[in-house]
């Protein structure tokens, strides 16, 4: 598409912005007008969103649409170019010039990956602001703190300039430090804070770093070597006519990585391969904020002392944040990287899936059972892109989407549970169905979709996980040395298989001792029923896993025309 | 090249607008009457800020300072490197006079103000200076000055102290400074700073040693006013002692005007192709460099962590800024200059609105409750949510986080580091970016989340005061967002000069 004109995706990434900055402006006791401006700028975010989503929909499904013209292409039996693939499947493109002399330009688009994750994030942004209604204390400043945080979010999953992820990257962190500081839950919330910014960044910069190797490498072949690629991709119009060998534009620096920019050796060291040294970098920095094994730690503290709304946006979006940024920056930029690294980094994955599971299951808190629950959900979409073929990493895709819906009704029952019992410890709860029999649903449904029942968005996501896991295992092998493992993705695949049986196992658990069993007249005589803005809550977040799970198509193939660029640049078919 | 006075006039037009501008104040503030000894300050500032249109308006022609012409006799630079510094001296300038204007003992004396305008007339002579000579009266004139200011507050015993400690280290420093400008001028028999190079290169077989001691000495008299490890020894106690509005006033323009000219000597005294006896000195003085930026990020950043006195975590905190501003100096040596020059240049000007940003909210908080500890600082939010956030901001581009144009700064330095093959040093200081922001996510955590005793005690901040913390906020966040591409492109410029 062309990336001219004013975009939707802007007015997605400003509203929120503007909609901060009057909200600061506001008289800080008018808190009707606080909440109203509140729930206006997200509401019109969810619909923009959804609009990106189904305009997205419609040029891909479209006859002569995105999936058309991929099949067309791989029938063809052309030589694939990943760059051209994800060129193509970019939508709603705006691009201005920001630092013209270091190629840095403000460039939006959609492609099948992030466009889900947009939609995700419009519909948390509304449930998060719902389910804040009720806070008195500061509102004013936590409702522009959220929106901030919002277009931070945002910003990353429809950067198309590497630089402006990174932008955006760092503009959410000190919101959610803020609000998680701020408004959190008092015993942990300083400690929790502190943590998971200091992990966060930590990770982020490493990647910056990279990020800036990869701009220089690049800029050296399209200066040296490659430029005539640079003058064929502006004539063929895969790049625009202004642009220089110095860019941070992911369409450029994917079609520098397909062409072997990054196959260098850095400092002329004998071996040590560029895409191969970086990669760990790119992909495990933000692989922190996936909760990647051995940086999850941050994970479940952090959710625990968020305040509600910040945990839903934080585990239902914050973390398809990292994944996503992991895939873009790390597997999408550094292909031989990624086929280097990923057949043992997966073991770090399945640590994820199983010992997450584990923990949840020991767990007292309602809270913790979520967050490490998150922690072994966010597992199996790493594992999804470990699989590196087109049905797992499409599945973990779909999971993002699920687990990022999934997750915050999951933190938005611990809400409205805690706010009205004042106790999250499970086993002095229960019978809560009786009186709240909407929360008591909206759990069973969610806990449903995260054992991968059929019929909701959890088996849609996680069956086409395994199977690419599966399908991985004759192709994958992993040299260690003298040694070489193969066939092995086939052995943690029943293993993760079994962490979904903890899962369950731990669902049912809570289900059982929180809302049914006995129920504690006496102690929680005056916990009632939810207001209409908290069943609105439930109501969008539980649908879309509903909606998913009946009709996969409305995102599977959208999702696998994101995928297939990747799977071209990783040397599949 | 023989140029007429009128043409080389605009080389110097501040410097003279500032000397006229200080025999103004001068005897506005001894003859005046009472009303216009309080427009002094007025004046002052208006004065400065609108100097710093003269370098905007009258760019240098190019095809003058790309062949090293020099203008007055070989003793002035006129290129963009020294526009860029000049423009954000005379602001920075222009923004104390603003801040120091309510300040008891130090805002309401009009020879401050006079002091001021002196100092920074010493700064912009430093960032155009091409002599030997008059690198070294400029810097005295920046240093002299900043000396007085220090002890401004004479009745006051840690004032005292700060003028006097200060003034000993400075002292020291500019004479072992001013012995390595002998044994240059020794070898090189000229004050010229391009000359000395290529004196040097064209007979000097012998005396590296002695070459690389008169190095050092000078590394010595910049790091002493960069604040660099090890002789960062002044900065805390100076910082801590003197009037709030000083410190500020020391903290970014005796830095930026240093780091101007610290940019020009190394490459025109110690250029890449200058060996002797077979030894490269470019590698040398960027070896010792990236020792110092490095030792000064960590040491300022982990002491800076154990600080209970808001200024003096500020005065670590800047000990590690000049680290980082360090590894765009040393990033000169890769083969693209224009990335590593223009780096430091836009870190410096974004430094000085951030710091005096940071500096004007703590002078305004001190001013109100007598106090610099940042424990005293809980529940600022609710005392005072402008103050707060001006604060915030500040912080927020100290540690580089965005929209504060602190990102854009450290992000060019780390590109310009990871240009010049310094990756390691790059992962270093990215390290040490995450220790600051701990400390600073600290004082906001404390100014918005804890609960203090005074909490029902609003601040108010004066309307004009007010005002220019609120402009030179939004320069911050400008600086990172839409200002950031002219800005970089005429820092760039400034490569193209030296």
């Amino acid at each position: 598409m062309e990336a001219t004109g004013f975009s939707i995706l802007t007015a997605i990434i400003f509203i929120p912005i503007i909609a901060g900055v009057v909200i600061l402006f506001l008289d800080r006791k008018n808190r009707d007008l606080v909440r109203g401006v509140g729930v206006t700028a997200a509401s019109a975010v969810l619909a923009l969103s959804l609009a990106v989503f189904f305009g997205y929909d419609n040029f891909v499904k479209t006859s002569g649409g995105l999936i058309e013209q991929q099949a067309a292409m791989l029938a063809s039996g052309v030589e694939l170019s990943g760059a051209r693939m994800f060129a193509d499947a970019l939508a709603f493109e705006q691009r201005v010039v920001w630092v013209e002399s270091l190629g840095i330009a403000y460039h939006v688009g959609v492609d099948g990956v992030s466009a889900p994750m947009v939609l995700l994030t419009g519909i948390v942004a509304v449930a998060g602001v719902l389910i804040s209604w009720k806070i008195e204390d500061r509102l004013r400043e936590f409702m522009a703190f959220f929106m901030f945080l919002v277009a931070g979010v945002f910003g990353v999953f429809i950067a198309v300039d590497l630089f402006m992820l990174f932008f955006f990257y760092e503009l959410a962190i000190f919101p959610m430090y803020l609000l998680i500081a701020g408004w959190g839950w008092v015993k942990l919330r300083e400690y929790a804070a502190m943590k998971l910014t200091l992990y966060i960044l930590v990770g982020s910069v490493f990647a910056l770093v990279g990020g800036v190797a990869m701009y220089f490498a690049a800029a050296d072949f399209f200066a040296g070597n490659g430029a005539d690629v640079l003058d064929a991709a502006i004539a063929g119009g895969l790049l625009p006519p202004d642009s220089g060998p110095y860019s941070w534009s992911i369409v450029q620096l994917t079609l520098a990585a397909e062409n072997g920019a990054f196959g260098i050796d850095i400092l002329g060291v004998e071996g040590l391969n560029f895409a191969k040294f970086w990669f760990p970098f790119m992909f495990m920095g933000f692989g922190v904020l996936a909760g990647v094994f051995p940086f999850h730690n941050w994970s479940p503290d952090g959710h625990v002392a968020a305040p509600t709304a910040v945990s839903m946006i934080h585990a239902g979006v914050l973390m398809k944040v990292g994944a996503f940024a992991a895939l873009r920056s790390g597997v999408q930029l550094l292909p031989e990287g990624a086929d280097t690294h990923l057949p043992w980094m997966v073991f770090l994955t399945l640590i994820n899936v199983v010992y997450g599971a584990l923990i949840a299951f020991r767990q007292r808190d309602f809270k913790y059972v979520i967050g490490f629950s998150s922690v072994s959900h966010m597992g199996l979409v790493s594992m999804g892109w470990a699989t590196m073929n087109l049905t797992g990493m499409t599945g973990a895709g779909i999971q993002m989407f699920s687990h990022g819906a999934m997750t915050a009704l999951f933190f938005g029952v611990v809400g409205m549970v805690y706010d009205r019992s004042h106790t999250r410890d499970i086993p002095s709860l229960g019978g809560f169905m009786r009186v709240m029999p909407w929360v008591g649903v909206a759990f069973v449904i969610g806990g449903l979709t995260s054992m991968g029942m059929p019929g909701l968005s959890g088996f849609i996501a996680e069956f086409p996980i395994f199977q690419g896991m599966w399908a991985a295992s004759e192709q994958i092998t992993l040299q260690l040395g003298a040694f070489q493992l193969s066939n092995y993705y086939s052995v943690l695949v029943i293993i993760a298989a079994l962490g979904i049986v903890i899962t369950a196992a731990y669902v049912l658990r809570v289900a059982d001792q929180v809302f049914f069993g006995e129920f504690d007249a006496e102690r929680f005589h005056d916990v009632g029923n939810i207001e209409m803005t908290d069943r609105i809550v439930l109501i969008i977040l539980g649908a879309p896993l509903i909606i998913l799970g009946i009709y996969p198509p409305i995102m599977a193939p959208m999702i696998e025309s994101g995928i297939r660029p990747l799977i071209a640049l990783l040397g599949g078919g | 090249m023989e140029l007429d006075l009128w043409a080389q006039l605009p080389s110097v037009l501040p410097e003279i607008g500032l000397t006229a501008l200080a025999i103004v104040v001068l005897f506005a503030d001894i003859y005046g009457s009472l009303a216009t000894r309080r427009n002094v300050v007025i004046v002052s500032a208006i004065g400065m800020a609108l100097l710093a249109l003269v370098p905007l308006i009258w760019q240098p022609d190019p095809a003058l300072y790309e062949n090293g012409a020099l203008l007055w006799g070989g003793m002035i630079n006129y290129d963009p490197l020294s526009q860029i510094f000049k423009v954000m001296l005379l602001l920075a300038g222009a923004v104390t006079c603003l801040m120091a204007a309510g300040d008891k003992g130090v805002g309401d004396k009009g020879e401050f103000y006079l002091i001021v305008i002196v100092a920074t007339l010493g700064g912009l002579m430093m960032s155009s200076a091409a002599d030997l000579i008059l690198v070294f009266v400029a810097l005295e004139t920046l240093s002299i000055p900043l000396y007085m200011l220090a002890s401004f507050r004479r009745g006051d015993q840690r004032s005292a102290e700060s003028g006097m400690k200060y003034f000993l280290y400075g002292a020291f420093a500019s004479a072992i400074m001013l012995f390595g400008f002998s044994l240059l001028y020794g070898f090189a028999g000229t004050t010229n700073l391009a000359g000395i190079a290529a004196a040097m290169s064209a007979g000097l077989e012998e005396g590296l040693v002695a070459v690389m001691t008169a190095l050092v000495m000078v590394v010595v008299g910049f790091g002493f006013k960069i604040s660099a490890v090890p002789f960062h020894f002044w900065a805390p106690d100076v910082y801590e002692g003197a009037p709030t509005p000083v410190t500020a006033f020391v903290s970014v323009s005796s830095k930026a005007a240093s780091f101007a000219l610290l940019l020009r000597f190394l490459t025109a005294v110690f250029p890449p192709d200058l060996a002797i006896a077979g030894v490269v000195i470019q590698d040398f003085w960027v070896n010792l460099l990236v020792v110092v930026s490095i030792v000064s990020m960590t040491l300022g950043n982990v002491v800076a962590l154990r600080q209970s006195n808001i200024k003096r975590l500020l005065a670590y905190s800047s000990i590690a800024q000049a680290g980082y501003t360090l590894i765009g100096v040393v990033a000169l040596q890769g083969a693209n200059d224009s990335l590593a020059v223009a780096s430091v240049s836009f870190y410096m000007f974004m430094y000085i609105f951030t710091n005096l940003l940071v500096f004007g909210g703590v002078i305004l908080f001190i001013a109100k409750t007598d106090t610099e500890e940042i424990s005293d600082m809980a529940g600022l939010n609710r005392r005072s949510p402008w103050l707060a956030l001006f604060i915030t901001i500040g912080l927020l581009s100290l540690g580089g986080i965005p929209p504060a144009a602190g990102f854009f700064g450290k992000f060019f330095l780390f590109q310009a580091a990871v240009n010049s093959n310094l990756v390691g040093l790059a992962l270093i200081a990215v390290t040490n970016a995450i220790i600051a922001l701990y400390y600073y996510l600290v004082v906001i955590k404390v100014m918005y989340v804890d609960v203090g005793p005074d909490e029902d005690k609003p601040i108010a901040i004066p309307r004009a005061y007010g005002w220019s913390l609120g402009i030179t906020a939004l320069v911050v966040i400008l600086l990172g967002t839409i200002a950031v591409t002219p800005i970089y492109d005429w820092a760039a410029l400034g490569a193209r000069g030296l």
